[in-house]
């Protein structure tokens, strides 16, 4: 089982790879659509790359207003 | 379709329809791939009388308001349709708002009743403004796990009431609907939308864009928009038509509904259309250059094929790929809740996919103008759809003017604003803020907007006002937030941003310290209510006697910076 730390690692990574930032540049308190320039669609694009790397089904109405990397590690860690 | 002209309300209307076409699927509802549900009129009345009958049981009667929460789906509409069968007033919210904002919306409503999905119910039970819920008695909350914490809501899959209920009688003045149509600063603006209204909206677009039995439309703007409650709801549910509804809603269940569903119309804001083109030219860029070079050939064919008007079976075998991801059947894809680019639209049309671009605005019950490809136009809004009176009032040099419309579609005004209402309907004609002019077909074209508001390529209406309680308590003398494009009028439809004007103390510096407090702030908005730049300004703000600034006035003053020079990012 993942500790939220490793989770939240992991998501950092995987938005790093994804989005094509410098690596290391991400943090967890990060608002994501800011950091990245990203619009709702592309955080949803998103959504489903984390879903496919944890074999989970993050819902709409569980990131609904989720913005932060943090948080998002969070609604994630619930569902491993 | 029903002679709409006969009825007198929604509800009427909606219950004709469901005994017209019993064995007609109105519903599907699909997620992650997955069909959960495939309703037909028949069951939909089955679904809904009970539900009347419980609302007719526990006193809630013509006139009440009762307000919807919920994402897209089948009991969204079965629900609506209820309420209205009922004789009440619909109170449409839009559940991507944080739940205060729902709060204060339900408060300023007056809704009575509110049913909501248990997810948004769980937010909503425990956030601020819940202790202030105005005249919210019933609470009555869909899809709840057996053993979910409820908090005083009823769970709507258990009501049931024995008994048919009346189809109460409404008259084509009465309130069908209160749309809110902006952000919640300030005043909320509660549009008051009639039956009539509705009716008429529905004759004029049905007119230009018809749904039959068999059409299906794929419904992904919320449905508290007024687009998809009148394309999404009030159109098919009057002529016999089926809504297809996702329960998730991410670009790949979405592609795959088209070809699933063989989806005929579909409404999307231009974001969700421009990211579609990005996507298509994508694959059309990977093309081998042999495949390329026949593809190229195969659409300027279609180009010059469609120049007067569409022929859809034509372009469909000319470009059979494309059509083949779209499901072979789409016949529009209707596109508005904010301006499109006209490149964009020309590149569904090269491709034979019209796009009826459009514009309109809730006041004036969903769409005033519309493309009515006869032939395409790609550089305009389109013609005044059937019953819409448009003028330009207070043209220049150029016949650039505010666009003003007169029609039985415009609201009854906005709840409890005798004088923004009075304001915005000027002797019959609703003032748009919008600065457009006609050319000498008849087309309408816009040119910015004369009220200080962003449209987001998402649809969303922006304030300023609404913005600027984020930064309440900022340690300046006093700042202001404007869309750029008021402030500097661009003669743009894209490309808006808001700025927050800041005037420093006397002495005071813009520090390191002042900027992270006011990015930190900035950060807690919404992603699409963050201003974008900071344009500091030396001079006292103009205010009114009672100190209010005095908006208009503080922007022709900043509009004599240079707009580059003045705006420092933020």
């Amino acid at each position: 089982m993942r500790t939220i730390e490793q989770t939240t690692q992991e998501i950092l990574e995987l938005a790093t790879k994804h989005f094509k930032v410098a690596p290391g540049s991400l943090k967890a308190e990060d608002d994501f659509y800011k950091k990245l320039g990203i619009d709702s669609l592309q955080a949803l694009d998103l959504l489903s790359r984390l879903e496919n790397h944890f074999h989970i089904e993050l819902p709409d109405y569980e990131v609904q207003g989720v913005s932060d990397f943090k948080t998002l590690a969070e609604r994630v860690q619930v569902r491993l | 379709m029903l002679d709409l002209t006969k009825y007198s309300s929604l509800g009427e209307a909606i219950r004709d329809s469901l005994e017209t076409w019993p064995r007609e699927v109105c519903l599907y509802e699909s997620d992650r791939g997955q069909e959960k549900e495939r309703i037909t009129y028949r069951e939909f009345k089955a679904r809904a009388l009970p539900l009347a009958k419980w609302l007719e049981e526990s006193g809630f009667a013509a006139g009440d308001r009762a307000s919807i929460i919920m994402t897209n789906q089948s009991k969204w509409l079965i629900t609506a349709y209820a309420i209205f069968y009922c004789g009440g007033v619909l109170v449409p919210l839009d559940y991507k708002l944080k739940p205060d904002e729902q709060w204060k919306l339900l408060k300023h409503s007056g809704a009575g009743v509110l049913i909501t999905e248990y997810p948004i119910w769980r937010q909503l039970s425990v956030s601020p403004g819940r202790e202030d819920a105005g005249k919210v008695k019933t609470v009555l909350v869909t899809e709840a796990p057996a053993n979910g914490d409820l908090s005083r809501a009823i769970r709507w899959e258990s009501l049931q009431a024995p008994g048919a209920p009346k189809c109460v009688e409404r008259k084509r003045q009465d309130l069908a609907c209160i749309v809110y149509s902006s952000g919640t600063g300030g005043t909320p603006k509660g549009c008051m939308m009639t039956h009539g209204n509705y009716l008429e909206q529905c004759v004029a677009l049905t007119t230009w864009y018809p749904f039959w039995p068999g059409v299906k439309y794929l419904s992904i703007l919320p449905t508290n928009h007024a687009i998809d409650f009148m394309v999404g709801f009030i159109g098919p549910f009057t002529c016999g038509a089926a809504v297809v509804h996702l329960r998730t809603l991410r670009p790949e269940f979405v592609r795959e509904a088209f070809p699933k569903y063989q989806i005929t119309y579909v409404s999307l804001v231009p974001l969700v259309l421009k990211n579609l083109q990005k996507g298509l030219q994508a694959r059309f860029d990977e093309l081998p250059a042999n495949k390329r070079k026949v593809f190229e050939a195969l659409r300027a064919i279609n180009v010059s094929l469609t120049k007067s008007r569409p022929v859809l079976p034509l372009s469909r075998l000319l470009l059979k790929p494309v059509h083949a991801a779209f499901g072979g059947k789409l016949q529009a894809i209707i596109v508005g809740g904010a301006f499109t680019e006209p490149q964009t639209l020309q590149f569904f049309y090269d491709l034979g996919i019209p796009v009826a671009n459009g514009y309109g605005l809730t006041e004036a019950g969903t769409a005033i103008t519309v493309n009515d490809l006869k032939p395409f136009r790609a550089d305009t809004v389109g013609k005044p759809l059937p019953g819409m009176e448009v003028r330009i009032v207070n043209a220049d040099g150029d016949g650039i003017g505010q666009v003003a419309v007169r029609s039985k579609t415009v609201m009854a005004g906005y709840l409890n604003e005798p004088d923004l209402t009075a304001e915005t309907i000027v002797d019959g004609w609703l003032m748009t803020g919008d600065m457009g002019r006609f050319d000498a077909s008849g087309h309408l074209q816009l040119f910015g907007r004369k009220k200080n508001m962003i449209v987001t390529e998402e649809g969303k209406n922006v304030y300023a006002e609404d913005i600027e309680q984020a930064f309440e308590g900022l340690p300046v003398k006093e700042f202001c937030v404007f869309a750029a494009n008021y402030v500097w009028p661009s003669r743009s439809m894209v490309g808006e941003q808001l700025v927050l004007v800041i005037h420093l103390d006397h002495g005071q510096t813009f520090t390191e310290e002042l900027r992270k407090e006011t990015v930190a702030r900035n950060s807690r908005l919404l992603n699409f209510k963050r201003i974008q730049g900071i344009v500091l300004y030396d001079q006292d703000f103009p205010l009114t006697a009672s100190l209010k600034i005095i908006r208009a006035a503080l922007a022709e003053r900043l509009g004599k910076l240079k707009r580059e020079e003045a705006i420092l990012p933020v």
